[in-house]
């Protein structure tokens, strides 16, 4: 099964669009099947004949009989259609919201996300971590959705429809998950050069590895004497300016936050694994990995990058 | 009424230098002559935005090809949706209305020639100035590069910010001016109509043709107005330090996406009402019966010109409108199904009892009928608006407007230029070479647009210039790409058929479909002054009555 299908949803919303896209599909299914048998019938039926003696038909100029009927059928069938939808659409848009519930901010930035979960003041990247949500006591997270630069659209279909985040225009979702596991999904608003490769990686977590998560995630950044070199090299760099790793001079917010960077499975907005390779490829040349993506390719020597990729390797 | 015309061709007089024929052409104000050149323009970036876009499907092929990089596809999908819109679909449409529509109602030009050529002569500007962006769009030392903002261009992406540089300034500037070339077009169909009718041509009695031109011209002027509007907004953005679209410093972006669909949606409308326009004149003939329900499927088509104004924001679902605001969007989408029924129903009801032959314009209106059925079903998922934030922005999106403007719009104006091209060159195309064409592109569009619904169920977004594996998107997209070879190797068959036939073909006489409408009374090629004498009408058939004198349809409209 494709793991984006938006035909298995495990979430609410998405339950919801599924169930009123198969009453959608239904009506339409029927709608051409009529009128496909009434084509063929007349492409078969009235086809003229070989031995034709080339006299005219009868001709026949309309009937209003007939066009009344074929007006209120369809209009009977609109209603029905739009009656079906907007119930969808309310119950979606003005959901209820329990005082369990998760707010998570979404900050779409060119060809990666940012999350930001104001009650803890966590911020991470690229690798969203919500709780499933048990249907009996339900924990739904609601999202925020803001762009720092350019249109984006958050699509993870087997949890919810997309979204968009546009600037100056805050959006907000929500999704309330009820299977852990790992769900996935992209940006569906063209947003500029790597639009392609600005993939979206949704945690569900049970509530006690959620726990664990976040709280691992409040922590700043561990020390290393190891990593000394790399430290310094990242620090006296214009890596600074981009990028934050709490509890140092680290402080930039245009790139992602590197503050527990070996906690996410992959770099690059899901481009790639987070390999020590990948992530020494990504620190000399992000275009090797993402032609186009905004970090400039630093120059660093091999002993440099090596070093760098070191002490990013220290940042569980 | 009468046929007669004074017996003097411009085939009978002496060859003339070549630079002499081809100052005609350029300095030409003669309706039939600007419809070709509109066509024959038109034909050109049909085979442009097609390379396009088989480099795209050459990319999509497998994921993470490596064929083009990112900033080329973008470029291509910018280039080839621009294009196709504004510089293939825009002046066929054009090119049809501006020869048909002064024959079909008994006028000897349209109403403004110089007006006709102006227009022309901008869109044609507008064209070139998009495509010099791939030299110019950084400045006149050829180093360009085609803008890749999207074919709808959604702010900020347009700003300064995001695109430094010129393309997106020839993208702006290009569609600005063509714009202006349509408005003029536009203005000069409606005020043909309006005034150039021949003696007993009443509004009741006009060609379908000429209605849904007049619906469509209406239509032009109220879309693209704001269209340019918009675009003249970017550039005070981009140039003299205008905030409208500029969200860095408090602009907003949806206010663009509402100025671009209050365009962008009656513009499908601009587009597919032509393609009714063709499949009406069409069906009745080849299946010799006279349209079912006339005074119907006018209504129905002016009824789907008012409706097709209040329904742009079905493409804004997503960006996050009041439950109410969606509701009324679904609810107008929704609506313009009913009056698109009646027409797929008359159209149907006009082939019942008839006796259908399928000779190659019949045989593209049918398949149009079956496609045009499709994408308006699927038209009706989307317009559902939950199902939409699942489908909108991807393939499944993309699939049903290739359904709408290939498997619809494209294959009634094929199916058009096969009817009319006995008219428009005096001779008759190549029927085996016209079926081939039709069953070559049929196997490929279906191939590559039925196919390309799937990846969109299962997630794939649209613009995406690579994928990942494993998402079940790869086998589809392979069938979509191997679709692409079909329908290029169809639309070399056409072309082949039209240059053949244009040098070789049969001498089609003045009416070979032993049609009803008044271009049929003339001769192929009409003459410059089209009637040597007006014609007069007494019934939507003139013909039929000439033709049939015992039974003329007079007696009962």
């Amino acid at each position: 099964m494709s793991p984006t299908t938006i035909f298995a949803p495990v979430s609410t919303p998405a339950d919801s669009i599924f169930e009123l896209s198969r009453f959608v599909l239904a009506v339409t299914a029927g709608i051409f099947v009529v009128v496909f048998a009434l084509l063929v019938y007349a492409v078969v039926r009235f086809r003229r004949k070989p031995d034709d003696d080339g006299s005219e038909p009868p001709q026949v100029y309309g009937s209003y009989e007939v066009e009344l009927a074929w007006t209120i059928i369809p209009v009977l069938i609109v209603v029905a259609l739009f009656l079906a939808t907007a119930r969808v659409i309310a119950s979606i848009q003005h959901p209820p919201k329990p005082r369990d519930a998760l707010d998570v901010v979404v900050i779409g930035h060119q060809y990666w996300w940012e999350y930001r979960y104001p009650a803890f003041g966590v911020v991470t990247a690229n690798e969203l971590h919500v709780p499933v949500s048990d249907p009996a006591r339900p924990t739904p997270t609601f999202l925020t959705l803001l762009s720092a630069d350019t249109d984006h659209s958050f699509w993870v279909p087997r949890l919810a429809g997309k979204t968009d985040l546009i600037p100056n225009h805050p959006n907000s979702m929500w999704i309330d998950p009820r299977e852990t596991g790992l769900y996935l999904g992209q940006c569906a608003q063209y947003c500029g050069t790597q639009h392609a490769k600005m993939l979206l990686r949704v945690y569900v977590d049970s509530p006690e590895d959620f726990e664990r998560w976040i709280e691992a995630q409040r922590r700043p950044a561990p020390a290393n004497d190891a990593v000394t070199r790399g430290r310094e090299i990242f620090e006296t760099t214009a890596c600074v300016n981009c990028h934050t790793v709490r509890g140092t001079p680290a402080e930039g917010t245009f790139g992602p936050d590197l503050t527990h960077l070996m906690s996410r499975e992959t770099i690059a907005a899901g481009a790639a694994p987070n390999t020590p390779e990948n992530l020494r490829i990504w620190i000399r040349d992000p275009d090797a990995l993402k032609p186009g993506s905004l970090m400039p390719a630093m120059n660093l020597s091999d002993e440099d990058a090596n070093a760098v990729t070191q002490y990013m390797e220290s940042l569980r | 009424m009468t046929t007669a015309s004074i017996p003097w061709t411009e085939r009978d007089a002496a060859p003339r230098p070549l630079v002499e024929r081809l100052h005609e052409w350029v300095t030409t104000v003669d309706h039939k002559r600007l419809g070709v050149m509109y066509i024959g323009y038109a034909l050109v970036f049909l085979v442009i935005g097609g390379i396009e876009a088989m480099i795209m499907r050459i990319q999509l092929i497998a994921p993470h090809n490596d064929f083009v990089s990112p900033q080329v596809f973008n470029r291509m999908f910018t280039m080839h949706g621009t294009t196709m819109i504004f510089f293939v679909a825009m002046p066929l449409v054009f090119g049809f209305a501006n020869y048909l529509v002064p024959l079909m109602i008994g006028a000897r030009d349209m109403a403004f020639p110089r007006l006709n050529a102006l227009s022309f002569w901008l869109s044609a500007f507008g064209g070139l100035l998009l495509y010099f962006s791939f030299l110019g769009g950084s400045g006149l030392y050829g180093a360009g590069s085609a803008p890749d903002v999207g074919w709808f261009a959604y702010a900020p992406l347009t700003a300064k910010t995001f695109s430094p540089g010129h393309s997106t300034d020839y993208w702006t500037l290009s569609l600005l001016v063509s714009g202006f070339g349509s408005i003029g077009t536009a203005i000069n169909i409606l005020t043909t109509i309006v005034c150039m009718r021949c003696p007993g041509m009443t509004l009741g009695r006009m060609p379908l043709f000429a209605w849904l031109s007049l619906t469509m011209a209406g239509l032009v002027i109220l879309a693209v107005s704001p269209l340019s509007a918009a675009q003249i907004m970017l550039l005070v953005d981009r140039y003299l330090g205008g905030h409208f679209f500029d969200t860095q410093a408090g602009g907003s972006a949806v206010v663009w996406m509402h100025f671009f669909w209050v365009f962008g949606h009656p513009e499908v409308y601009v587009l597919v009402i032509p393609a009714f326009a063709a499949v009406s004149e069409i069906i009745p003939v080849f299946s010799r019966k006279p349209i079912f329900g006339y005074p119907v499927m006018v209504a129905a088509t002016v009824c789907i010109g008012f409706i097709s104004m209040s329904v742009w924001a079905h493409h804004m679902f997503t960006v996050g409108m009041s439950p109410a605001a969606n509701g009324f969007f679904v609810l107008s989408t929704m609506a313009i199904a009913v009056p698109t029924g009646i027409k797929i129903f008359n159209w149907l009801a006009t082939m019942w009892g008839g006796k259908v032959q399928f000779r190659t314009p019949m045989l593209f209106c049918t398949a149009f009928l079956f496609q045009f059925l499709v994408a308006g079903l699927t038209g009706i998922m989307l317009g559902s608006a939950p199902f939409d934030w699942q489908l909108g922005n991807s393939y499944f999106v993309v699939a049903h407007f290739h359904y709408v403007i290939v498997g619809a719009i494209l294959f009634a104006l094929f199916g058009g230029f096969y009817y009319w091209f006995p008219k428009f060159s005096g001779r008759m195309y190549s029927e085996p070479l016209g079926k081939l064409h039709f069953w070559l592109f049929v196997i490929g569009f279906h191939l590559t647009f039925d196919c390309m619904h799937v990846p969109g169920l299962l997630g794939m977004p649209r613009r995406i210039y690579t994928y990942e594996p494993g998402r079940g998107w790869d086998t589809w997209n392979l069938l979509v790409t191997i679709g692409v070879v079909f329908q290029g190797v169809a639309t070399l068959v056409f072309v082949g058929n039209l240059v053949w036939s244009y040098f070789k073909g049969e001498d089609a006489g003045s009416d070979p479909w032993d049609a009803w409408t008044l271009e049929w009374s003339t001769e192929s090629p009409p003459p410059v002054y089209n009637f040597a004498v007006l014609p007069v009408v007494q019934s939507r058939r003139p013909l039929w009555d000439l033709k049939h004198p015992e039974d003329p349809d007079w007696k009962y409209e």
